[in-house]
């Protein structure tokens, strides 16, 4: 037995060859997968920042859409964008909590919650373009709310409110049992045990989750492009009634001319636009590890 | 809480319960969905006294003891049937509310689950959730008080404000029995206290309960029997049927069931033959 283990028998075991041949390909064919992601994303950046780095400027951020390439800014874009997410973050982000707070620390009816829960989930999977026609007949022309910011940010608050919930509830789930029970057990009411032992603990990862969602909803063209149209706007929004333009929008804007000019604007406005969402998921990804280090405080 | 303190004293009044029953279980059943977890349970909690129940694993230890203040209600398949008496008012009938309950008898779990704030805050959070207005002397007062009486205070006095979490566990455990009697419980149950902790810490806590043993009652379910022996002084004893459905099989003072067993069940199970 032992010669058979340990011995020449062993070696010469083809089916024992095979298997370590496997072993030696196995991880150059799995990483490929990676491979092939890493270079995709390497060649964007590379393609990008080589057309629009010579375009970045001051220019592009404090100025006005401009007929000449030279004076062309992405101001208005930036101040639409800013105000639209961040109006719709102002709505969705406690709504998803107090979704995600009900669906899982307070509703009691099994079947209601199941079903709440599914339904959140596809809601999550709906192209996002049907949010913007949703948006475009319901608040622009049923509730009169016309192309305005607010009919902008009504619409991507619906669209990422999904997001918000799931990552809201997924933050609760986290929490031991025992610390709930434990709050219970001294005579809390649901409420306070939500107050005090569930919120603080989840909300750091609730907003994680927030922030990856509302950095989906910067880089969203296709809802406020059906909402506010492609516009040409030379002026700052003053109220959430106003109409406006996004990034996105403008770099769709700019990409769609034909002179070169443009085309290399536009893509100093990915660079603008992705280092916006970089240091956005960087935040994400900072609060997360900040809450990790408490956990194991 | 001072509706059920109103309604218990009603009842006594009318009762005229025997007063040193403090908690009473009648016909008690439990099962999750169809399945019994125990069954025909009935069983006297005397006043200022420490009962241990104790019983092999999955017997419905835990279950029973949750029943008492109604922790079970948190499991949403648990279903409670029969009666749970505290002085006499049932506590599952519908004018009481499992607040209240769980601020007269209160509970220390099987692994100390210290909140993630300060040991202050552990202690002063049943006071806080339960709407208890005090003054900073005052509330410091009674942490210091809680704390005492759970034996910590000479090693915490220092770093009241330090996180919970540096805490030993045998600290932490004590921390979590601080916190409970902050709250001024007149019953405390203890599921398995001491299950996670070295023979040390074991010992502090066994000695804290009989120090607090006289103006508290304490039901305590533990796998160790000599810890029951050696702290309690009635024990009951719970073993599954064939269908694993949990009962009680004997109840008495402790030192007539580890000496003269009436069970044959019993005997096996703490001469060590079984369980």
């Amino acid at each position: 037995m032992a010669d058979t283990v340990l011995g020449l028998g062993w070696q010469e075991s083809r089916r024992v060859r095979w298997k370590k041949t496997l072993d030696k390909v196995a991880p150059i064919l799995l990483s490929f997968g990676l491979f092939i992601g890493i270079a995709t994303v390497a060649s964007l950046l590379i393609t990008v920042a080589t057309t629009g780095g010579d375009r970045l400027s001051w220019t592009l951020i404090t100025e006005y859409p401009h007929p000449n390439p030279a004076n062309a800014g992405m101001r208005s874009a930036i101040l639409g964008t800013i105000w639209t997410v961040g109006l719709s973050a102002l709505i969705c982000v406690p709504l998803g909590i107090a979704a995600a707070l009900y669906l899982t620390a307070w509703s009691e009816n099994k079947v209601i919650k199941r079903f709440i829960e599914i339904n959140i989930a596809n809601l999550a999977g709906i192209p996002s373009v049907v949010f913007g026609l949703v948006g475009l007949s319901l608040l622009t022309y049923g509730l009169g709310l016309g192309r305005s910011i607010i009919a902008g940010a009504f619409t991507l608050a619906v669209m990422t409110l999904p997001l918000v919930t799931v990552a809201a509830a997924e933050a609760v789930k986290t929490i031991p049992e025992a610390l709930i029970h434990g709050a219970y057990s001294l005579g809390a009411t649901k409420l306070q045990v939500t107050r005090y032992i569930i919120l603080p603990r989840a909300l750091p990862m609730m907003m994680t989750g927030a922030i990856l969602a509302i950095s989906r909803a910067i880089g969203e063209a296709a809802p406020i492009l059906v909402i506010s149209g492609l516009l040409f706007i030379r002026q700052d929004p003053s109220s959430i009634f106003d109409r406006f333009t996004v990034m996105p929008l403008q770099i769709y804007n700019w990409v769609s001319r034909p002179q070169v000019a443009f085309q290399e604007l536009s893509s100093a406005a990915i660079i603008v636009l992705m280092l916006i969402l970089l240091s956005m998921n960087s935040a994400a990804i900072a609060l997360r590890y900040r809450y990790q280090r408490r956990l194991t405080l | 809480m001072t509706m059920l303190k109103e309604l218990v004293r009603d009842s006594m009044e009318l009762s005229g319960a025997d007063k040193r029953v403090v908690v009473e279980a009648v016909n008690l059943a439990v099962r999750y969905g169809n399945r019994y977890a125990i069954k025909n349970i009935n069983l006297q909690i005397e006043r200022n006294r420490i009962t241990a129940i104790i019983g092999p694993s999955g017997c419905g230890k835990s279950t029973l003891l949750r029943c008492i203040n109604r922790m079970n209600d948190l499991i949403p398949e648990a279903k409670v049937e029969g009666r749970v008496l505290y002085r006499g008012v049932d506590i599952y009938s519908k004018e009481i509310d499992p607040v209240m309950v769980r601020t007269v008898i209160g509970m220390v779990f099987q692994r100390p689950n210290p909140f993630p704030m300060s040991i202050f805050d552990n202690v002063s959070f049943g006071l806080k959730v339960n709407g208890i207005k005090l003054s900073k002397t005052e509330l410091m007062q009674k942490v210091r008080d809680a704390l005492e009486k759970a034996a910590l205070w000479d090693e915490v006095k220092d770093r009241l404000d330090a996180h919970a979490y540096s805490l030993s566990g045998g600290q932490q455990q004590r921390l979590c029995i601080a916190r409970t009697l902050a709250v001024d419980p007149e019953v405390i149950l203890l599921d398995e206290p001491t299950v996670s902790l070295d023979p040390i810490s074991t010992a502090k806590i066994e000695q804290l309960l009989r120090n607090i043993s006289s103006n508290y009652t304490i039901v305590i379910v533990t796998h160790n029997m000599q810890q029951a022996a050696r702290v309690s002084d009635y024990t009951a004893v719970m073993m599954p049927d064939e269908n694993m459905v949990g009962g009680l099989i004997e109840f008495g003072p402790t030192k007539e069931i580890f000496t003269h067993p009436r069970d044959k069940r019993t005997e096996d199970y703490i001469s060590g033959r079984v369980g």
